[in-house]
């Protein structure tokens, strides 16, 4: 599914996220550490799912990938490239990597027309025949035919109009890789299977890689290839999507899965309290306070409780094997330091 | 005993361009302890409806039809008892509620004024009491209440907006997106809080989304609107699962089975827009997006018909055997 011209051979990632934090300096001197060792891969054409709770780190994970946010440590390669903050470097690599937000209406300046909106991008990075770029990409995005919205503005359009309008923003420059932050949360529910329909189609089409950052497990069952399920800065499962629905390992994952209203036959398990505070991160495995796997003694029975509470976990590498950051799962955790030697 | 009761209520607004019906005709009823769902898409009419209730639609809008809490109409009561009646008997917890917290506020103050102005027999140390056993069934502790908005978590404070509205006991509590603005699992603890509550005080609850997954799995019965009618009423897992308005079976769909091999890479989506009010199709104003239309959904405009036990649908096809 790789794109004509495309000079990269073989099947690597086309982006890839090694050991990355991002810590936040805060009130009082506490640092947050939104990220706290994270590894991703996503291959050319595949769509990547990230879920979790607020607070879990999803969006800063999208916003460094972004060159929106410098990592504290850790690296982002594109195509095999690290990625570099110099001001046109970090220009050219946005026209590679562009942005969907969840609010359509927020993203779009009300006073500028879909022609403007579209417009923008190919501008500031000097594509050339803007007209042209513009109706393609708002004919891609499913808005037919184009001549109908170019001088539309944003109020004449409805909710799923609005965003195909800033889904065809982010076409206009040609992307590898499309970001999408939360894209259906905002929309009715006729429009969200629409919308989710055009990101497979683009993916068809384009040969485009998507990054969805959401914490709606049908949208992931929806389109996604794979899952990456984080908790508090961390990845704590990871898998193809059919594993890591179908047969989740890590005690979060399945807490997850089960007050998704629709799944009938798993007892609903609603976690006590919200996500923790990335400035005060538990030892041990940081689920653990919160963890019902601890609080209903099969930790205990496994042996394992003290090690829930104190000895940290490693951290998972990006591989495309279904694996869970969790004392109790069989798979064996390597320490972290043996995973970088092995993935370098 | 029906706590809250609509009967063919309609809602217009007048606007420079003519008149755009919001509302036309709707008939629903709510029991004490039942909690009721209402579903639909931007501008089908569910907010305007909410409205009606407290008699809180603007100037501009002409309502008929009855509105009745504990069996007053409240469109055309006085205003002194408008007063009393808002709050006292109907309360409402708004869409974006959460960001209408007085910042500056503690929130056991916000919490006392509503009590102090609506029960003259309340004293500061009576309505502290009530604060904090309120704060209790909302399952916050009692310490909060010498808290600022600020320092609460977004369910928290949907927490606290709905001891809000709990303050002057009312028979009806509505709560219009209360879960939109929330994670997954608070969303989860949010709901099963607002049953809980509908429960202990045998009060009638409306919970208002657009995700009917959500409705299903937590209301008795919902009611779903389509260009300011109810399109489908039944009980809540049936009408989820065996919708028997072609809109109402998509929007179902859209919310796909996790685990289920037909909705893999297949999102099922519902082609076209919801009609403008004041642009209403003729006939069955869904016909233009429906998959199951035959000649005679663009000239009948069909009513509610029966469509099983406590089920009613407004369709060609109910009743005929089809669907």
């Amino acid at each position: 599914m790789s794109l004509p011209g495309e000079n990269d051979t073989g099947s690597g990632p086309v982006l890839e996220v090694e050991d990355l934090s991002v810590t936040f300096r805060g009130r009082g001197g506490l640092a947050a550490r939104a990220l706290d060792g994270v590894n991703l891969a996503i291959g050319a054409a595949e769509i990547v799912a990230v879920v979790g709770e607020s607070g879990c780190g999803k969006t800063t994970l999208g916003r460094s990938i972004l060159g929106l946010v410098r990592p504290t440590s850790g690296t982002i390669r594109f195509r095999g490239e690290p990625l570099s903050y110099a001001a046109r470097a970090l220009k050219r690599y946005r026209r590679d990597v562009q942005l969907v937000l969840q609010d359509p209406t927020g993203a779009l300046n009300p006073r500028h027309s879909v022609y403007e909106a579209v417009a923008e991008g190919p501008r500031v990075h000097r594509l050339g025949d803007e007209p042209g770029r513009v109706a393609r990409s708002l004919a891609q995005a499913g808005l037919r035919p184009p001549e109908r919205f170019l001088l539309r503005y944003p109020h004449e359009l409805s909710g799923g109009q609005r965003q195909r309008v800033v889904i065809a923003g982010a076409l206009a420059v040609e992307p590898k890789v499309v970001v999408a932050d939360e894209p259906v949360s905002s929309l009715d529910a006729s429009v969200r299977g629409e919308i989710l329909a055009l990101l497979l189609r683009l993916r068809e089409q384009l040969g485009l890689s998507l990054l969805v950052v959401t914490h709606d497990l049908g949208l992931a069952w929806n389109i996604a290839d794979r899952i990456v399920v984080m908790y508090l800065g961390r990845v704590v499962e990871q898998g193809s999507t059919e594993q890591v629905l179908s047969h989740p390992q890590h005690p979060y994952t399945r807490a997850l899965l089960s007050v998704v209203p629709e799944i009938e036959h798993i007892p609903s398990v609603v976690l006590s309290g919200e996500a923790p505070d990335p400035s005060r991160i538990p030892t041990g495995c940081r689920f653990h306070p919160r963890c019902p796997a601890l609080a209903d003694g099969t930790a205990a029975a496994a042996g394992i409780a003290d090690d829930c509470r104190g000895r940290e976990l490693g951290v998972l590498p990006a591989t495309g094997d279904h694996l869970a950051a969790c004392h109790l799962r069989p798979p064996p955790l390597h320490p972290p330091a043996a995973l970088r030697e092995s993935a370098g | 005993m029906a706590v809250l009761e609509l009967r063919d209520v309609h809602l217009t607004y007048r606007t420079a361009q003519g008149p755009v019906p919001a509302v036309r005709g709707v008939d629903l009823s709510v029991d004490g302890g039942e909690v009721l769902g209402l579903a639909g898409e931007s501008g089908c009419g569910k907010s305007s409806l909410v409205a009606c209730v407290l008699r809180l639609q603007p100037r501009s809008a002409t309502v008929t039809g009855q509105v009745l809490v504990g069996g007053e109409n409240v469109q055309t009561m006085s205003w002194r008892r408008l007063r009393a009646v808002r709050w006292g008997e109907a309360a409402v917890v708004f869409q974006g509620a959460l960001h209408s917290l007085n910042p500056i506020q503690r929130i056991g103050r916000q919490l006392v004024e509503p009590i102090l102005l609506h029960d003259s027999a309340a004293t500061p140390r009576t309505a502290a009491d009530k604060v904090a056993g309120l704060l209790a069934q909302v399952g916050l502790p009692e310490t909060h209440a010498d808290s600022y908005p600020h320092q609460l978590s977004g369910g928290q404070k949907q927490r606290v907006m709905i001891a809000l509205a709990l303050t002057c006991d009312p028979q009806v509590l509505i709560a219009d997106e209360p879960t939109t603005a929330l994670d997954v699992m608070v969303q989860a603890q949010v709901l099963e809080l607002l049953v809980g509550i509908a429960r202990q005080r045998d009060m009638g609850v409306v919970i208002i989304s657009h995700d009917l997954s959500v409705l299903a799995t937590t209301c008795h019965r919902v009611a779903v609107m389509y260009a300011g009618r109810v399109v489908e009423l039944g009980p809540a897992q049936e009408l989820f699962e065996h919708a028997r308005h072609p809109y109402v079976r998509a929007l179902a769909r859209a919310f796909p089975t996790i685990g289920e091999a037909r909705s893999r890479y297949a999102p099922a989506g519902l082609p076209g827009d919801p009609p403008f009010p004041d642009r209403l199709p003729g006939g069955c104003p869904f016909h233009p997006r429906c998959a199951d239309a035959v000649d005679e959904c663009s000239s009948v405009d069909v009513r509610l018909r029966p469509a099983g036990p406590g089920r009613v649908a407004a369709c060609v096809h109910v009743g005929a055997g089809v669907g």
